[in-house]
């Protein structure tokens, strides 16, 4: 913090009436002001402009990466099933659909739980009882996920292979088209289990940007329609909701963007097989976490390179889900601001 | 029914489900955090921070896992913390209205949720493969990239909540910009950016994904930052899918380490913000 006295002390020296050496001096100091500034200008620049370089980086290193496997096996890797480490034959089918249907999954569950808790949180809690609350759902959207894996291994898997799974076998099973989507021995791991803990883990970024756009609904409207006799549900319906979709929409696919790219509370639960089963008890595999259990083991440069392959077109998906949340939050930030 | 008694029913129907959605959800991260202590209290030793990774069937602790995330983590703070204050200033202060700032902020956005394990492919991409090995500065790297987003998105905010007459004031007394930046502005937004700086820690200690092939992992004792380096995380996914009990037992308490320390990051980082918002 030596820099702080400097100028302002030699500027003020400069203009002293009993100072004698007077405008050489001065304009050294302005010289030496000017570079300083232009010298910060340019580095705080060139740290923003490293911003972009890192975007860039990942795209480029990415696709450098994927060039083998982009040659070898062309756009049938996206739809082929096959993932077979000896015969160095890949296919990101397998990935993919375990991505998305897990995301779904999470989504289905925690997009309406989400959107119950923000309208509570919103409308019914007491005062005194929102601000604990809320703190209490934003540090948990700060836990890291291998925490919620470790505890979905070794807690949630068994608790789910015990009571959940085989319900749902007995449940459907009579049933012809939904028996096969439940059908197969209660494992505990699989693409239901990593589904689940997939809604647990985006639960509090939902509620907490969801509780935040109810929040900016000016209480002007929310009165009128009080004043009309509307009941909380009705102003929750007509107005807080409609006035609220936009900003909604991009918090539900920032969860979504977290969802999808989600890799080590996963990696514990799914039970990484490069397979597509009807049945969402099975074990199966999604981008993320056929890159976090195979990278290291890979031997070859066809096997990294559809590794890497992989992590580009989950970068692809992730990119364009964020960029739309990011866009849609940015239009409800301009309406509020 | 009347219309009424029917309005009345729909109401309390959505009502009562949103209750029970926040009691559910509520208690549903309690499973959590109660499983988190109780495995993990039941695990944590003396040992556990005193001694080495033992191989399977054998007592042992975390204690090259914690050097080594506690050297990666301060390695990335310090590469990643300087460029986004740095980045963060140029967004609020020299370019507030430039079209660059809107395009930084919205790739930053994009970065600050990008999924992690990209991340590390990149930087195995661009450090690993072309050194030819596993290195701590590598995971290094990784978690700077993910601190980066993260500073310059608080570092921005809290700058342009400072108010503008500060800077007018200073500017006036013939101040060039730079200086008004580190002596009004950086002065006025501090607790600000060191809440962000918190949060960044908070975000990296927990992370796996970058790390599992850019630090790798050491089961010996070692700080030689160029050579393979163990992590708390990595260690934990290792111990915890291992069929070894006692492993598994390390995992918990790592974990319990790891929870306790991110949350008492975003604690304080929390505690920061309000001590600056009653000022």
């Amino acid at each position: 913090m030596s820099q702080r006295r400097l100028p302002v002390v030699d500027i003020a020296m400069g203009d002293a009436p009993a100072a004698t050496s007077a405008p050489p001096d001065r304009s050294g100091v302005l010289v030496r002001l000017r570079l300083t500034n232009a010298t910060f200008r340019g580095l705080t620049f060139g740290a923003s402009i490293t911003v972009l370089i890192i975007l860039s980086g990942v795209i480029i290193a990415l696709v450098e990466g994927s060039l083998p496997a982009l040659r070898h096996f062309g756009f049938g890797f996206l739809v082929s099933e096959r993932w077979n480490p000896v015969t160095e034959n890949f296919g990101a089918l397998a990935p993919i659909y375990g991505t998305l249907v897990t995301s779904i999954i999470a989504m289905v569950i925690a997009v309406p739980f989400g959107l119950l808790i923000a309208v509570f949180l919103t409308e019914l809690c007491p005062p005194w009882l929102r601000r604990p609350i809320g703190i209490a759902i934003e540090l948990l959207a700060g836990i890291p996920s291998i925490i919620y894996g470790i505890w979905g291994l070794f807690i949630f898997a068994p608790f789910l292979q015990r009571t959940l799974q085989p319900a749902l076998i007995d449940l459907f099973g009579p049933i012809p088209v939904l028996s096969n989507l439940f059908a197969g021995p209660p494992y505990g791991i699989g693409i239901l289990t990593a589904g689940l803990i997939l809604a647990i883990m985006v639960l509090p970024f939902i509620t907490s940007i969801s509780r935040d756009v109810f929040d900016a609904v000016p209480p002007v409207l929310k009165e009128a329609a009080y004043g009309l006799g509307c009941t909380t549900w009705e102003v929750v319906r007509h107005v807080v909701i409609p006035f609220a979709r936009v900003g909604v929409t991009g918090g539900v696919m920032l969860g979504l963007g977290r969802a999808l790219g989600e890799t080590m509370a996963v990696t514990f639960v799914i039970g990484n097989a490069h397979r597509i089963s009807a049945s969402v008890l099975a074990p199966g595999t999604t981008i993320s976490a056929s890159i976090a259990n195979e990278f290291t083991e890979a031997l070859g440069d066809l096997y990294t390179s559809s590794l890497v392959l992989l992590g580009l077109i989950l970068f692809v998906i992730t990119f364009i889900v964020l960029a739309i949340a990011r866009y849609l939050l940015m239009r409800i930030e301009r309406r509020i601001g | 029914m009347t219309l009424y008694a029917r309005r009345r029913a729909a109401n309390g129907i959505v009502m009562s489900l949103s209750l029970g959605a926040t009691v559910v959800g509520l208690g549903w991260l309690v499973l959590v955090l109660g499983a988190l202590l109780w495995n993990g209290f039941g695990s944590l030793s003396l040992a556990v921070f005193t001694e080495m990774t033992p191989p399977p069937g054998a007592q042992g602790g975390l204690l090259n896992p914690i050097i080594g995330s506690l050297m990666m983590s301060a390695v990335a703070v310090a590469i990643g913390t300087p460029i986004g204050i740095l980045a963060g200033t140029y967004m609020a202060e020299y370019g507030r209205y430039s079209y660059l700032t809107s395009v930084v902020r919205f790739i930053n956005d994009i970065l600050l949720s990008a999924p992690s394990i990209v991340i590390g492919l990149f930087i195995y991409e661009v450090v690993v493969r072309p050194l030819g090995h596993f290195s701590g500065i590598a995971g290094s790297l990784a978690l700077a990239v993910l601190v980066i987003p993260v500073v310059v998105r608080t570092t921005e905010d809290m700058l342009l909540t400072v108010p503008r007459e500060l800077r007018e004031a200073a500017t006036a007394l013939g101040l060039p910009r730079s200086h008004v930046i580190a002596n009004v502005s950086y002065r006025a937004a501090r607790a600000g950016i060191i809440t962000g700086i918190l949060l960044a820690i908070a975000r990296i200690s927990g992370e796996t994904a970058p790390l599992l092939f850019t630090a790798l992992n050491n089961q010996f004792f070692s700080t030689d930052m160029t050579a393979p380096l163990s992590s708390l995380p990595v260690v934990i996914f290792q111990f915890a899918m291992s069929p070894y009990p006692d492993w598994q037992k390390l995992a918990w308490a790592g974990a319990l380490i790891i929870t306790f320390a991110v949350l008492a990051l975003s604690i304080s980082a929390r505690a920061l913000a309000a001590t600056r918002n009653t000022q």
